[in-house]
């Protein structure tokens, strides 16, 4: 009930949204009507969460296709997904109440702003193929509304345009998924789905069409390219909500597709997702490592950490179809921990990100530098969020990095040779996800927050409104909460995928409420509570233990720099600088990546000039190839434009010749 | 001899032993190299000395560079609580185990690094962005190492690793020699030693970690330098360890254990420590771009150890 209101609710506001017009506090309100909506449906969600396992009632409404009703319908994986969705949606609308004055055309953004939202949870929330459809579309196309809001920027046009070639690709893929799911009767409800018994061909088909339907709309390599540049498009709460929370409905899309409607995907997808994941991860992390724009960083940093989870997903598929129940619970936990976290902590530094661009006018790192001291309490949230996605403990990414690493461990006793020899490859690719991902925040943080300011902007930066700073306080709460935590967080996810994976599964069987210990007490275990305490105490002692033994006074005074301080902020080393040692080392092959130095002749006054060049491999072989060979195919049929009426006849007959043949072949059969 | 006892024992002991290993390792280099040398009790004077200084802080400076000593040596000291030293019995030890190990030396680094460039110096960012590198593959050899150290004895817990090993659990395995060479690897690029980082180099463009630190002072310096020799202890405890694991105390066996257990640790401490400064003296500095090929061949080595497992099940 309270789900239908907020839902309502929402198409009502997206109306409210065109009516606001050119007045500020209407847009205003339009937002903190969307934050209330989507409170409503967080604890409509976590209200299903905290019941007892099973599904709610159905809900069928007599719209849509004529022959057909549109069913909804709430179950535990939805739920845990509306709880993700609008955690993110909640911060992202409160946010927006003061930053929606900031932006160029409020206009173009607060009406499909509800539109997105509503999209998002009628995904999680259908229970046939049609209305599944009809609301990623939806959502898709919200979306693809909010990227071009900034329109008058040719690159915006042209990234809303890759958008929306990939948006289409995904959804075809998924209608063919479902239609092959549905099979020849044309069961387009979920629950005839999940009965029918598929055919080995068939249902090695709906895993590939998942995967690349929903691996498209959630960033996985080689299907991430839109990715990077349609989220950094959006106005900067648009991109945490397409970052943060749009990538795990796609996860939610290719969960319930692989682990409720098929139910018996073979191992080997399972061994295929967890090495795709793995090259998402390597691949992400290194692209983001070479991003100079804020932004564009953070969406490449989405790609990697959707590669941790698919990782998680492939070896859920592995260990189920091993029959290794446990096992499987414990990856697929892991997967929906981080998925949780991915959406608070890239949701947070997004909207960081559009916090700084707010106070400085600036998303170029090399512009940026020293905000910490201008902007302390998003400096400090962003310290957090940066420390979290960096899988750092006490906070909630290292939670459910730890839990990925302990699954894999696992990995090798499964029977298969190639899942013996994979995992330790994947975990290699995994922890070397981990450690760049740190790099990269480090440089991220480093450069912008910290250090001098880079140029008169940055030294300027400016207060941003209250409503801004306090949800990117509550969302740096909030990692720190789901770190500190872990065994209750886990509890509740064992309850959703337990329907998934057939049985019952508590992480923290063993030992008890803070312990995390997935196989038993014996077998590694990590207790973030327990961690929190202790670090905090010996903190304090190694406080009190200076100051006691020490003296507490300090000096103010200029940098030493070993007797070179000088006051030029230029002389800092930059987000390129920074990137150059990990891009002689890792990218020096992959990414083609080089290095030219013009030196001027002798006598010659101008500047020295480094070149670096950097080849995106994907871009440049796999779509710039596709885009060759369309434009061939195009320049060949293009002709047939230009036949006399004889041929186009001829043509006609021709082809009907041979539809007629392949009837007759058939009837032989 | 309980489990709180014991780890209390363990907090206090790492803290107390590590300038001394510190001490010992430098009186070895300089009588190789034909000095007379400071005593080893030289690391508690120096700390005390700056401890009595005041702090130079930049204009620059935010809080981060005031915050980051402190967390830095927290967050090596907590690591330092985990890895048994004299006795396997402790409170903590179900806490973390070795992947949680990796992550807090992490977090110190993520900390440093941050302080690194917070005062906004060319140094400062010059180090931060070396160290970072040299540590995206040093983590991932140690989670390697960590891996194999897993399959071997069926946990992650280094406590529960030693218990196997003095068990009897495992032979000779060509794993553990491949896992024992990468974490000898991982043990001297993360405390940088020669030939990765030279911890007796300063104002050189070759320094990494001393590069991140060089605007510290007083008793922010003591924290920083503190956390380099718990870094050291700790990572002697864990190869001494797991691949010495004899004369641990172990749970039952009461005080007379815990002191066989101290002599044996300290015994180990002394035997790497020397080994440590024969390898530094005897061996060069590489160069800056080296790094990625000894590291990255350590990670293989932790890889190996890890498929060496199966070839030598399936042969």
């Amino acid at each position: 009930m309270l789900i239908a209101a907020a839902l309502s609710a929402l198409l009502a506001l997206a109306v409210l949204g065109v009516l606001a017009g050119g007045e500020m506090w209407r847009h205003r309100v339009v937002y903190f009507c969307c934050a209330l909506a989507s409170l409503a449906l967080l604890i409509g969600g976590l209200k299903h969460l905290g019941q007892t396992p099973g599904t709610g009632p159905a809900i069928v409404l007599p719209i849509g296709l004529p022959w057909m009703a549109a069913h909804f319908r709430l179950d535990n994986l939805s739920a845990l997904f509306m709880v993700i969705v609008n955690l993110g949606t909640a911060a992202a609308s409160v946010y927006g109440i003061g930053y929606c004055s900031h932006l160029p055309e409020p206009r173009r953004v607060t009406p499909f702003f509800p539109l997105f939202l509503f999209g998002m949870n009628a995904v999680l929330i259908a229970d046939d193929a049609f209305m599944f459809l009809v609301s990623w579309e939806f959502m898709s196309l919200a979306s693809w509304l909010l990227v071009l809001a900034d329109h008058k920027n040719p690159e915006n046009r042209s990234a809303a345009m890759v958008y929306l070639m990939m948006a289409a690709f995904g959804t075809f893929c998924l209608l063919t998924c479902f239609g092959l799911l549905a099979g020849p009767e044309g069961a387009y409800s979920f629950p005839a789905m999940r009965g029918g018994v598929l055919e080995p061909m068939t249902g090695f088909l709906v895993v590939l069409l998942a995967v690349l339907g929903a691996g498209s709309k959630a960033g996985l390599v080689p299907l991430h390219a839109w990715l990077p540049l349609a989220h950094p498009a959006a106005p900067s709460h648009v991109s945490a909500l397409m970052s943060g929370v749009m990538t795990k409905v796609a996860l939610y899309g290719l969960i319930r597709i692989l682990f409720d409607l098929h139910g018996h995907v073979a191992w080997g997808w399972g061994a295929a997702l967890m090495v795709i994941g793995g090259i998402t991860a390597v691949m992400g992390v290194l692209y983001a490592i070479l991003q100079d724009d804020l932004k564009k960083l953070l969406a490449y940093s989405t790609v990697e950490n959707i590669g941790v989870v698919v990782i998680g997903l492939g070896l859920a598929l592995a260990f189920k179809d091993s029959g290794e129940k446990t096992l499987a619970a414990l990856a697929l936990v892991a997967g929906l921990y981080h998925m949780l976290n991915h959406a608070i902590f890239k949701t947070l530094l997004f909207l960081s990100a559009g916090a700084v661009i707010t106070a400085t006018g600036e998303r170029d790192l090399g512009k940026l530098g020293g905000l910490l001291k201008r902007m302390p309490w998003t400096g400090a949230a962003t310290l957090v969020g940066a420390a979290a996605i960096s899988a750092l403990p006490p906070l909630n990414g290292f939670v459910s990095e730890w839990l990925i690493f302990q699954s894999l461990f696992k990995g090798p006793g499964l029977p298969h040779w190639t899942m013996k020899f994979g995992v330790p490859v994947v975990g290699a690719m995994l922890a070397l996800a981990a450690a760049l991902a740190a790099t990269c925040f480090v440089r991220a943080y480093g450069i912008a927050f910290l250090g001098r300011p880079r140029s008169a902007a940055a030294a300027a930066a400016h207060r941003l409104p209250a409503s801004m700073r306090w949800t990117m306080a509550m969302l740096a709460v909030l990692c720190i909460v789901l770190g500190a935590i872990p065994v209750t967080v886990t509890d509740a996810l064992s309850g959703v995928v337990q329907p998934l994976t057939g049985v019952h599964f508590a992480v923290s069987a063993d030992l008890g409420w803070p312990w995390l210990s997935p196989v038993s007490s014996t077998r590694g275990s990590y207790s973030g509570t327990v961690l929190v305490m202790t670090g905090l105490s010996l903190f304090v002692i190694s406080i009190l233990l200076v100051h006691g033994f020490g003296t507490t006074k300090v000096r103010r005074a200029d940098a030493w720099d070993c007797g070179h301080a000088e006051d030029i902020p230029e002389t800092q080393y930059t987000g390129q600088s920074f990137a150059q040692p990990l891009r002689r080392v890792f990218c020096s092959s992959l990414f083609a990546a080089r290095e030219t130095v013009d030196m001027p002749e002798p006598g010659d006054q101008s500047p020295a000039r480094l070149t670096v060049r950097v080849i995106d491999p994907i871009w440049t072989y796999l779509y710039l190839g596709i885009l060759r060979v369309v434009d061939a195919i195009a320049d060949r049929v293009n002709r047939m434009q230009f036949l006399t009426v004889r041929r186009y006849l001829l043509m006609m007959f021709a082809t009907l010749v041979f539809m007629l043949l392949v009837v007759a072949a058939r009837q032989q059969k | 001899m309980n489990a709180v006892l014991g780890q209390l024992g363990q907090i206090f002991l790492v803290v107390a032993l590590a300038p001394l290993i510190t001490g010992w390792v430098r009186l070895v280099k300089s009588r190789l190299n034909g000095r007379i040398g400071a005593s080893p009790l030289q690391p508690y004077r120096d700390i005390y000395r700056l401890l009595q200084k005041e702090a130079i802080v930049a204009h620059s400076a935010s809080w981060v560079f005031r915050a980051a000593p402190y967390v830095t040596f927290a967050a090596v000291w907590l690591a330092a609580c985990i890895i048994p030293t004299y006795t396997t019995n402790m409170f903590l030890a179900p806490a973390a185990d070795l992947i949680a190990l990796v992550a807090l030396l992490g977090v110190a680094r993520f900390w440093t690094a941050l302080a690194g460039m917070d005062v906004g110096t060319a140094f400062g960012g010059l180090g931060a962005s070396r160290e970072m590198m040299i540590a995206s593959l040093a983590e991932p050899a140690m989670l390697m190492v960590s891996f194999s150290l897993s399959l071997i004895s069926g946990t992650t817990s280094p406590t529960q690793i030693i218990v196997f090993i003095l068990d009897g659990g495992v032979g000779i395995e060509v794993s553990m020699g491949l896992a024992l060479v990468a974490l000898i690897m991982v043990a001297v690029a993360e405390n940088g030693r020669i030939p990765i980082d030279n911890p007796a180099t300063h104002l050189e463009l070759t320094m990494v970690h001393e590069a991140m630190v060089l605007e510290y002072s007083g008793r922010h310096l003591a924290l920083m330098e503190g956390a380099g020799m718990v870094r050291l202890t700790l990572f002697m405890a864990l190869i001494g360890g797991i691949f010495a694991p004899w004369g641990i105390g172990v749970p039952g066996t009461g005080a007379a254990g815990a002191l066989v257990g101290l002599g044996a640790f300290l015994a180990k401490c002394f035997v790497l420590a020397t080994a440590l400064a024969f390898f530094e003296t005897a061996i060069a500095k590489m160069r800056v771009f080296r790094y990625a090929d000894f590291l990255g061949g350590a990670l293989l080595l932790g890889l190996l150890a890890t498929i060496f497992l199966y070839v030598s099940e399936a042969v």
